[in-house]
């Protein structure tokens, strides 16, 4: 019983202290510059004119739209690519089948910083820098996405490819209607680590966008910081809010798959 | 060595009533087996004798001693699981020295790292290993003793399970359904073992299954539990020959007793619109035969029943006849015949698609409308004595 | 035409052909990200190639010899070292501790896993800036706890010695999340029989029963974990940009910031060419690890 008490605490204690930062940012948007550093306690409520004014500082609905831009346009090539090329390695035996996957394995051990300078060279050189292409081209090969799902399809009966392929069923009729719904969970939770991670990434969009209005979520925090200098912290406290906010509401709506999408890495 | 007494037992798991006020004095040293279908509480019943779950109300005692309360490892008993639950990680050696280091050294001593300061447990584990291989040389498991889990068979993993059961020396060995993971034929070979076991060490044994060939053959006594009761509870000749109820009679027995529904008319007893030779018991209502209990015989004989047969299944040994009762409620009826009596009943022409069985008195058996036995004297009639 | 007779399945060939047509996006993709950046980056690594220079000259190794004796350079090896030295045990055993507390409860549990996975959804950049405000010494409420405490006012990111653990104990608060849910899947899968015949055979204490059956049962999601958390602290970038820029002093300049620096500030690329593969090459070493660990994860 003293036992159960005890953890209680100790879980509370982590609790708060995850917790901490989104209360404190919440509360501090909501109050006038000078009060800001005042605790817990009640005061002036003048949340309107701190997220007015985080929003004209700068174009923070730009950056979440560059956001939902770049992570749809990043998603929908990955599917349109990974998941033809894992039924190919999981069910179509051809010629490069070992070698194309050998390659997909060593990818999957080269994190994006590693290309990035010769991308960086090659989209300069082409005159692509500062376009939306740029910031999605090197994560339209997701080699995890391959890898997850040629896992899933090669566990998808071979009869039922069979007796459809006799039924003169064309293959890519065959991978729509019945793999792919088979995979469906492991695709929607495949969907949510790609949204996340491509919508909290810093790294590429700092390499490659200079421009203000292409700048997604994270790029765009990093403007705003610099551009709302000075002591009004409470609207650079509401517009860290408004960037946190879309991912945290749709984790709190999606709860499930949001913690099956991002620990696929860990329980693949 | 100990008696176990089990003392109005009640369990509920949310709104389920899994135990219903069972008691039930185990004797101090026999086998004694817990059957039934699955969900009837056998396991449950098991597990709170161990102490792995607390009994809602009612009490139980082991050797004169109230161990309600009392932890698991302190009441003297040693459990087998059905998957035997071995430590993975742990060689056959220490998986069966476990209970021995959890008796003897203290927590410092058990540490992972620190227990390496420790010189009384070197000495400790000294004895500690002799203890190990002397049961493991009883159970035929010397060369294993390096060797992981995930290495052994599984009969061979069962006697490890045993053998961390027996180095405790408890007073009472306690299994759920040990050998339900194990493939046919290595089950009948480890029955006689554990039969074997059992009259060796002298100690009480309380076994699970929900396999009634288990329960016959190995067992002293055996409760039949349905539904959170005991049944009955008797010799497994008791309960074969002597069951107190339909339900009895129609877990225990293979192939299952057939029941046939009969009524009084006249004074005398008519199932499948025969007259039977057997005597008029008041409040009969259900007949059942096993497969020993009818013969095939000629057509016209008094008492003898009409039937059509289905199937035959010819075990080298032995026949089993299924076929169905002619007549208003028609119903399955098997029966058995030894090699030697199915070539003689076909010969002498008493075998083809209509039968006629008749009912072996001395074997039938009557049930009144709530499935309770009718006990009564020989059940011959007049009509048989006439005939 | 009699060959076509006597030919196999028509599966056979179809596939063949399909198979490359599926293929083939993804070996082109991976082609021009993967394969030919690397082959660049391998060659641009033994030039002196800088953005905008008219001639490159070849060196050999020369980068990577420099790289080793660079000062800045081994002192961001050391940073990212001390960094994942702080984070690895920190965001292991925190997580692990989180799981061990959360894995009994039966309704909270749903509430648990949200408030502590909140920050690994969180926009890291957004977050790292209210820290630095929450740890702000003249300005924030750590202050009133150091206060206190009687440590003064404490200036977490711009005290030299401070600035590393502070960034860690950030990276731990974005990760131990991630780390317990892991730990989580891990611990439900420990058969119940195991702790009840431990029960039996004595050990029903919270430590005997940790030592004897969820450590040693916990081991491949331990390992993996660890690696995990390795290769995340490792890369870490986003925090030290935003909140130190490297300082104060170069105190928190860490690997990848410095090849930032040098590719994309400088445009030594030649060198930064260099250190990438330098960084690989540490990432590699520890994929192979994960490796290792998943393997032994399927076979237990």
């Amino acid at each position: 019983m003293l036992g159960r008490i005890v953890a209680l605490v100790v879980l509370g204690l982590g609790g708060a202290v995850m917790l901490l930062p989104f209360v404190w940012m919440v509360l501090t948007s909501f109050r006038p510059a000078a009060a800001v550093f005042e605790g817990f306690g009640a005061s002036a409520f003048i949340g309107f004119e701190n997220y007015a004014r985080a929003l004209t500082t700068a174009p923070l609905l730009r950056f979440m739209l560059n956001g939902v831009i770049v992570c749809a346009g990043i998603l929908v090539v990955q599917l349109a690519v990974a998941i033809p090329a894992a039924y190919a390695l999981a069910k179509l035996p051809f010629r490069g089948r070992g070698l194309l996957f050998g390659l997909v394995l060593a990818a999957l051990c080269i994190p994006i910083q590693v290309p990035a300078l010769p991308l960086y060279l090659g989209l300069a050189h082409t005159g692509l820098l500062d376009t939306y292409f740029a910031m999605m081209f090197p994560f339209f090969l997701s080699v995890f996405a391959i890898f997850l799902f040629r896992q899933f399809f090669k566990s998808f009966p071979d009869e039922i490819i069979q007796a459809a392929r006799l039924d003169g069923v064309g293959e890519f009729e065959i991978v729509w209607r019945f793999v792919v719904p088979a995979a469906l969970p492991a695709i929607a939770a495949f969907s949510i680590f790609s949204i996340v991670a491509h919508w909290n990434d810093l790294y590429w969009p700092l390499i490659v966008i200079t421009e203000t209005r292409l700048a997604p979520p994270p790029l765009g925090m990093l403007y705003f910081r610099d551009a709302e200098t000075g002591s009004n912290y409470g609207a650079l406290m509401a517009g860290a809010t408004i960037i946190t906010a879309p991912l945290v509401l749709a984790f709190l709506v999606a709860r499930r798959r949001f913690i099956e999408g991002i620990t696929m890495t860990g329980l693949k | 060595m100990a008696a176990i007494g089990l003392e109005r037992i009640c369990k509920s798991f949310g709104g389920t009533r899994v135990l219903r006020d069972v008691t039930l004095a185990i004797r101090d040293g026999e086998f004694l087996t817990l059957v039934g279908p699955s969900g009837c509480g056998k396991s449950t019943l098991l597990r709170i004798i161990a102490g792995l779950e607390r009994q809602d109300s009612g009490s139980v005692t082991i050797g004169q001693r109230r161990v309600d309360g009392v932890r698991p490892s302190e009441r003297g008993v040693a459990m087998v699981f059905q998957s035997y639950a071995l430590y993975p990680h742990l060689t056959v050696a220490r998986n069966i020295a476990t209970p021995l280091e959890m008796q003897r050294l203290t927590l410092l001593e058990r540490l992972p790292l620190l227990r390496l300061l420790s010189p009384r447990r070197r000495r400790i584990m000294r004895g500690i290993m002799a203890e190990v291989e002397a049961v493991a040389a009883a159970l035929q498991l010397e060369g294993l003793l390096g060797r992981k889990p995930a290495e052994l068979s599984g009969g061979q993993r069962q006697r490890v399970a045993l053998g961390r059961a027996m180095v405790r020396r408890p007073d009472a060995f306690l299994m759920d359904e040990p050998l339900s993971n194990l493939d046919a034929k290595l089950r009948v070979h480890m029955r006689g073992e554990l039969a074997d076991l059992h009259r060796r060490l002298g100690a009480t044994f309380v076994y699970v299954t929900h396999d009634q060939t288990e329960a016959m053959t190995m067992s002293d006594r055996v409760a039949l539990m349905l539904e959170g009761r005991i049944e009955q509870l008797g010799t497994p000749a008791e309960l074969y020959d002597a069951p107190r109820t339909l339900a009895v009679a129609s877990f225990i027995g293979s192939p299952p007793i057939a029941c046939i529904p009969v009524r009084l008319e006249h004074e005398a007893l008519v199932a499948a619109g025969t007259r039977l030779a057997l005597r008029a018991i008041p409040d009969a209502a259900i007949l059942g035969l096993r497969a020993e209990a009818v013969t095939p015989v000629r057509h016209g004989t008094p008492g003898a029943l009409p039937a059509r047969l289905s199937r035959a299944e010819n075990l080298g040994a032995e026949w089993l006849l299924y076929a169905t009762l002619e007549g208003p409620a028609p119903t399955p009826v098997v029966c058995r015949l030894t090699a030697a009596a199915h070539d003689a009943a076909r010969d002498a022409g008493l075998l083809g698609e209509r039968l006629w069985l008749l009912p072996d008195p001395a074997r039938a058996l009557l049930f009144d409308a709530e499935g309770r036995r009718l006990v009564a004297a020989p059940l011959r009639t007049r009509i048989g004595a006439m005939a | 035409m009699s060959l076509a007779l006597a030919a196999p399945a028509p599966v056979e060939p179809f596939a063949l052909r399909i198979g490359h047509a599926y293929a083939a996006p993804a070996a082109l993709l991976l082609a021009l990200i993967y394969i030919v950046p690397v082959s660049v980056l391998i060659w641009l690594s033994l030039t002196d190639y800088t953005l905008g220079a008219v001639d490159i000259r070849f060196l050999g190794l020369d980068n990577f010899s420099r790289a080793l004796a660079d000062p800045v350079f081994r002192r961001s090896i050391t940073n990212t070292f001390a960094y994942v030295a702080i984070v690895l045990p920190g965001g292991v055993l925190l997580g692990l501790g989180a799981a061990l507390l959360v894995h009994r409860r039966i309704r909270s549990r749903s509430l648990w896993e949200v408030i502590y996975f909140l920050p690994v959804t969180s926009t890291l950049i957004a977050m790292a800036t209210v820290w630095q405000f929450l740890l702000h010494p003249r300005l924030g409420p750590v202050r009133e706890i150091t206060l206190a405490l009687g440590l003064g006012e404490v200036a977490f990111l711009s005290d030299p010695a401070l600035v590393l653990p502070t960034l860690a104990a950030i990276g731990i608060w974005q990760l131990v999340g991630f780390n317990m849910i892991l730990f989580l899947a891990g611990l439900s899968a420990i058969p119940r029989d195991l702790y009840e015949a431990a029960a039996l055979d004595g050990a029903s204490g919270g430590i005997d029963r940790f030592f004897r059956v969820t450590w040693p049962q916990l081991g491949p999601t331990t390992m993996f974990v660890t690696v995990t958390t390795s290769i995340t602290a490792f890369k870490v970038f986003d925090t030290v940009r935003v909140l130190t820029e490297g300082g104060p002093a170069g105190a928190s300049e860490v690997l990848l910031y410095v090849i930032y620096l040098e590719g994309f500030q400088y445009f030594r690329i030649g060198y930064a060419a260099a250190l990438t593969l330098i960084f690989l090459a540490f990432i590699l070493a520890f994929s192979i690890l994960q490796a290792a660990a998943l393997d032994r994860r399927i076979h237990y």
